[in-house]
């Protein structure tokens, strides 16, 4: 019962990583994206915290605070001082072709449940049903990234598709070894710190975040 | 204990560098750095040649034939890509395109990215390869913006998004490996180890590892740049600074093919057949055709010997899924002289870039009568680049064309094509900027000798008599990737 109910909380906070992913996917406004982000690190850290709990995989703990602290708090911190300093934080993304988009999201959502089968098939765990929400997640950012032209979307794109990368390590082995896991929290904050004067040098170069200006490099003919 | 001095030299030459900034001595602080690095490569490749394959540091570091002499070689190549960047980079810092902030960051980044290639190559956990990896990407993200022209910040854009997305997809291989191999191994750090997963590769679950395997592919073929996942690779290689290309082409690449060939050997170990090897050869052919016709199309120096380093890995690649001795054997001596022709290529180009104001090939020309060295450099870099005997390149490259024949009959002619037009576009090219007058607004320049010396006169040794000692070293590591 006890087990039952955790994994049934679990799919639900699985479901709601799935909802804000989609919501990333089409939300035009800067805060409303980053906040979104910060919702879905927070339902995922809650999940790595239950599923610690539950599974007595005590490392799981560490894993979820460090969710917490850096995609909870740190890096939508961040992503939020930058975009006031660059005063981009009232600027409205144009997304064409809302409908088309969500209707690739679907596809993908269906794909990754399809691609996760033999996986799902071999797991015993209780939260094998979740990994093809996790690939889901990665696909979903990764779309995010193609379809949208502004550089802080494509940046949480990417920090959501991590997201989805950490989900997925919980839901197919409890996640990774502890070393792994520090070493890839490491990364992501390094790269924040890129991204961060990333921004700037686009922005002063460029005027603007929009990477459709970056064209110069095309193939010459 | 060799080990341990390889892996912290650079690591606390990247500090003390970040200390010394702009000093006048700097250059000679980096040089020193990567020389101990690779006076520490070899005693640790002394070591394992006398007694074979080792564990150090707690099972955490692992070392055999086949990544030792990858760490000699970054170690080699990092060495001589310090020498050269003590004049290049002088002379860029004197025509006023880095300032002295920009120094301090570009020589402690160099040794950071020497640290987490060696780091790539040295661990035995599988998770710590993909951070390493990926600290090798974003330690030179920013080196190949330093010039924060426009066009330099959008190939580092395109470089940190692109392999950014590509080494996602491969930790999510990473974890579909570790899903399959805590099922055998356990739960915990033990699982993850290359040395633990090759003993068991027969009892992992086959589906997964098929899976797991496209993700890496893919992932670590980003890095590799491997078609049609290849676009960052030209851009970053023209816009970054020619030691930053020079060690791109020459070293980064090779250690992603490293993770990749590791991946595959346990994949199809795990499987029994042979479907990671014929992915790896797809791939490994598309980039070789791809890349030769678009040679043909360049006009920026350093852009088309990017697209060749795309082509030499996809041989590489190619070699390694083709799989079997020969083939195999051809693989490990390409990744060596191609890193070795193609950074010395490197190092020429920049300098010719520098006589000329300009990385436009039509605007470069004249450069035996300008300065011998270069001329001359560039002249025999590529006659190498291209397989003409008696370079190493030649040798390699007919061992994976007598393997093909004999494995793969209906793939030979392809790979010829790829052969021939890259053959042909390169000397097209390369021909009327080494000969003809000097143009009136070429300078002249004082060159660096040693590097491309050194690695012209290896890569002439490597072909015309391979030392017995690489010959058995590359045995020994074929017998590993069976």
């Amino acid at each position: 019962m006890h087990t039952n109910l955790a994994a049934q909380i679990n799919s639900f906070l699985a479901a709601m990583v799935l909802l804000t992913a989609f919501g990333m996917l089409v939300q035009r406004r800067m805060y409303g994206l980053i906040h979104l982000f910060a919702w879905q690190g927070l339902f995922l850290s809650i999940s790595t915290a239950i599923v610690g709990f539950v599974a007595g995989a005590h490392h799981l703990y560490i894993s979820s605070i460090l969710t917490l602290s850096l995609k909870v708090i740190l890096l939508p911190y961040i992503l939020h001082v930058l975009i006031q300093r660059l005063k981009i934080h009232k600027e409205v993304e144009t997304i064409v072709n809302v409908p088309m988009t969500m209707l690739i999201g679907i596809a993908l959502v269906i794909f990754s449940y399809h691609l996760t089968a033999p996986v799902r098939e071999l797991s015993t765990l209780m939260t094998r049903s979740t990994l093809a929400v996790a690939l889901a997640t990665v696909m979903l950012g990764l779309l995010m990234m193609i379809t949208r032209k502004h550089a802080v979307t494509q940046i949480i794109g990417f920090l959501a598709m991590e997201n989805g990368l950490f989900f997925a390590a919980t839901s197919a082995t409890y996640g990774m070894p502890l070393v792994v896991e520090l070493g890839v929290a490491l990364d992501i904050l390094i790269a924040a710190f890129i991204f961060g004067i990333f921004f700037f040098h686009i922005h002063k170069t460029f005027d603007s975040l929009d990477v459709d200006q970056m064209a110069r490099l095309k193939e010459g003919d | 204990m060799p080990l341990l001095i390889l892996l912290s030299v650079p690591l606390f030459a990247a500090i003390v560098l970040a200390f010394i900034g702009d000093r006048k001595y700097a250059p000679e602080i980096n040089i020193l750095g990567s020389a101990a690095t690779f006076a520490a490569g070899i005693s640790l490749a002394l070591e394992v040649y006398a007694e074979g394959p080792m564990l150090a540091g707690g099972k955490f570091f692992f070392v055999d034939a086949f990544n030792v002499y990858l760490a000699v070689l970054t170690s080699f190549v990092s060495m001589t890509t310090a020498i050269f960047s003590r004049r290049y980079m002088r002379k860029e810092r004197q025509d006023g395109h880095v300032g002295p902030i920009r120094m301090r960051f570009y020589h402690a980044m160099f040794q950071l990215f020497i640290f987490a290639m060696l780091l790539c190559l040295l661990t035995n956990n599988v998770g710590v390869l993909w951070i390493a990896m990926e600290l090798a990407t974003l330690s030179t993200v920013l080196l190949v913006s330093l010039y924060r022209t426009p066009s330099a910040i959008e190939a580092a854009w395109k470089y940190f998004i692109l392999c950014g997305v590509g080494i996602a997809l491969a930790l999510f291989g990473t974890v579909l490996l570790y899903f399959a191999a805590e099922k055998v191994l356990g739960a915990g750090g033990e699982a993850l180890l290359w040395t633990n997963l090759s003993q068991v590769s027969g009892k992992l679950e086959p589906t997964v590892l098929s899976l797991a395997f496209v993700f890496l592919m893919v992932g670590y073929g980003t890095k590799v740049g491997l078609v049609p996942v290849h676009n960052w690779l030209p851009d970053a290689h023209s816009e970054g600074p020619t030691p930053i290309s020079a060690v791109l082409s020459g070293l980064l690449l090779n250690v992603a093919l490293y993770a990749l060939v590791r991946c595959k050997v346990l994949v199809d170990g795990s499987t029994g057949t042979h479907h990671a090897g014929d992915i790896m050869m797809g791939f490994g052919l598309l980039s070789i055709i791809v890349a030769a016709f678009s040679l043909l199309r360049q006009k920026d120096i350093k852009r088309m010997f990017a697209y060749s380093s795309i082509e030499h890995m996809g041989i590489a690649t190619f070699a390694f899924g083709l799989g079997g001795p020969i083939a195999t054997f051809g693989a490990l001596l390409h990744m060596l002289v191609h890193s070795l022709t193609k950074s010395s290529i490197f190092f020429t180009v920049g300098h010719a870039s520098q006589m000329h104001w300009t990385q436009e090939m039509d605007r470069i020309k004249g450069l035996i009568k300008g300065n011998p060295l270069v001329g001359w450099g560039l002249m025999f870099g590529v006659m190498a680049i291209v397989g003409m005997p008696p370079f190493g390149v030649f040798t390699s490259e007919f061992l994976i064309l007598t393997a093909t024949m004999k494995d793969a009959p209906f793939l030979t002619p392809f790979l010829l094509l790829g052969f021939a037009v890259a053959f042909a576009a390169l000397f097209r090219r390369v021909q009327p900027m080494v000969t003809g007058p000097v143009p009136s607004y070429q300078r002249p320049l004082k060159a660096a000798h040693i590097p491309v010396m050194l690695h012209m006169a290896l890569v002439l040794v490597i072909g015309i008599y391979m030392p017995d000692f690489l010959n058995r070293w590359f045995h020994t590591a074929v017998e590993l990737l069976k």
